[in-house]
């Protein structure tokens, strides 16, 4: 059932304990104690809106930034990860397999600024060795949903 | 031109209940809608995509009349790992425009003049016109919400007579919901196991059932031999536009409906053929997926008439919810009529289906969670103003 919860959760974060209870059809109380526990447990890490910045006024530049480093010797990469992570201009990181260890997706008021965090901040990190950063030009998706398609309901109002 | 040029067995047709309604609806601007007899999704990418790769390929050449053969095999495989059944690819399948053009070629290719054909009410729309348009004579069985609109051996019986010719047993059911389990089933076999009564079971909605799996009449014994199997891809992979649908029988009944096909249509569209098979392969995951959906916005449609105290058996198929509006004291035709003038809420009457459908109205849940709720709320304020 929990998967089931997530699912609906993933796709709508809009819909209450209730719809949930009547779409899987089991106890409001059942789906609300599942939803609170998993938010305990850190299953469910908060309720985002997936916003096309693009279409407000707001300034915004994102970056990915392929980062190469040095793992620590008893940490791993968790540690160096952190130390980039816990920066509020990195909106994610990923470890990574391939050519570079971390993608790191960096958010911005400009190209300027996050160039400078890039410079300032993160390559001089120690244990980093080389970063190669991506500006990003458009979304055309994200999440799972077009920022591009329309949903208009172009069906004929009535059909048998 | 005369309307006497019309020959008077097209002009006696009366027009679809579907269509006038559908004129009253365009006059309305911003109405929302339950009104929509398909999916709500787009065809699945990988389906569309092999669309475009063959097109691009230049496969844009006729077929052979009865389908390509790896679409043939493809539904035959298909048939038999879903429902049991198996059929010959060469020579008991065929691949039509639509299952609406399976249901025409069969009528046509059984019907004498004056054969009688049952069709159980409320149904879909064309069944009887296209019994009349082939010379039949279509006999109404009325199904019953006490029998959650099944059609029960006893109205089976009582409406068989030396003339009946056919069977169509339109299940899922539009615009009922309404399914036949296999007990259901058995018992309508037992019926017709010694009459050569031809059953054609338009099963277009076969996928989309919720916590009881489809069962094929054909898959019983004693019935192989004289049922017809109608599907398609619109409902199960949303591909209504397509107009991709097969017939699965015994090959005297398929040889002779290819013989109008050929002549009628030579072949179904040649993409279409192409994403079928894509769709027949790769599909599963994706019929799953919408079938989920479709499912929680059932329960949704369910368990908001039920609310507002409206009479709602549970539909366990297709996409249809059917509520009695007998309460209210108005028509079908007055009820959603009048909520389409004061509450901008565009419902289908039943009698669209057949008079038996008087005091029920269909509503689609092939639409946004958000669409079905705002939607009911407005019935609600409409049956509190009329109660």
């Amino acid at each position: 059932m929990r998967e089931e919860i997530l699912e609906i959760l993933e796709k709508n974060s809009k819909l209450n304990a209730e719809d949930i209870a009547i779409m899987l059809n089991i106890p409001k109380e059942e789906v609300e104690k599942e939803i609170e526990q998993m938010e305990k447990e850190q299953i469910i890490c908060g309720y985002n809106t997936l916003i096309n910045w693009e279409k407000t006024n707001k300034d915004l530049v994102t970056a990915l930034i392929e980062v190469k480093v040095t793992p620590q010797r008893g940490e791993g990469f968790d540690k160096i990860a952190e130390r980039i992570y816990r920066f509020d201009e990195v909106k994610a990181v990923y470890l990574m397999s391939g050519g570079f260890d971390l993608t790191v997706i960096i958010e911005g008021k400009t190209m300027k600024e996050v160039a400078l965090f890039v410079a300032q901040k993160l390559a001089p990190l120690e244990a980093v060795l080389s970063t190669a950063t991506h500006f990003v030009l458009k979304k055309y998706k994200d999440h799972g949903i077009s920022f591009e398609l329309s949903d208009k309901d172009e069906r004929m109002v009535i059909s048998p | 031109m005369k309307k006497e040029m019309i020959s008077s067995k097209v002009r006696d047709i009366p027009p679809s209940g579907i269509r006038k309604f559908f004129d009253i609806v365009n006059e309305i601007k911003d109405a929302i809608s339950l009104g929509v007899g398909e999916p709500d999704f787009d065809t699945p990418w990988h389906v569309r995509e092999e669309g475009i790769y063959t097109l691009e390929k230049g496969k844009t050449i006729y077929t052979s009349n009865s389908g390509l053969i790896e679409l043939r095999q493809e539904i035959s495989t298909y048939l038999s790992r879903r429902f049991n059944i198996t059929y010959n690819p060469k020579d008991q399948i065929l691949v039509t425009v639509g299952a609406s053009e399976a249901i025409d070629l069969a009528l046509r290719a059984i019907l004498n003049p004056g054969d009688e054909v049952l069709i159980p009410e409320p149904s879909y729309v064309s069944y009887k016109p296209c019994t009349i348009m082939a010379g039949g004579v279509p006999v109404t069985i009325t199904t019953k919400a006490e029998d959650e609109f099944r059609l029960t051996p006893k109205q089976l019986e009582s409406h068989i007579t030396d003339k009946t010719k056919a069977l169509i047993l339109p299940y899922p059911n539009n615009p009922t919901g309404a399914i036949m389990e296999k007990e259901d089933l058995e018992k309508i076999a037992q019926i017709l196991k010694d009459r050569d009564i031809l059953v054609i079971s338009d099963e277009i909605y076969a996928e989309l059932t919720y916590g009881k799996q489809h069962v094929s009449i054909a898959s019983l014994p004693y019935m192989y031999d004289n049922t017809l199997v109608i599907n398609g891809f619109s409902k199960a992979y949303a591909m209504t536009g397509w107009r991709m649908g097969y017939a699965a029988g015994p090959k005297e009944l398929i040889s002779a409906m290819t013989k109008i096909h050929q002549y009628a249509i030579m072949c179904a569209p040649t993409t279409s053929q192409y994403a079928g098979i894509e769709a027949l392969r790769n599909g599963d995951l994706d019929v799953a997926k919408m079938r989920d959906s479709f499912n929680y916005r059932r329960r949704i449609m369910v368990n908001g008439f039920r609310k507002m105290g409206m009479d709602c058996f549970e539909p366990l198929g297709a996409f249809y919810v059917f509520p009695s509006i007998k309460k209210l004291g108005m028509s079908s035709e007055e009820f959603c009529t009048k909520l389409l003038y004061e509450q901008k809420v565009a419902v289908v009457p039943g009698t669209a289906f057949g008079e038996s459908g008087e005091g029920f109205i269909r509503c689609s849940y092939a639409y946004s969670i958000e669409n079905i709720k705002e939607a009911l709320k407005r019935i609600e304020k409409f049956i509190k103003q009329y109660k």
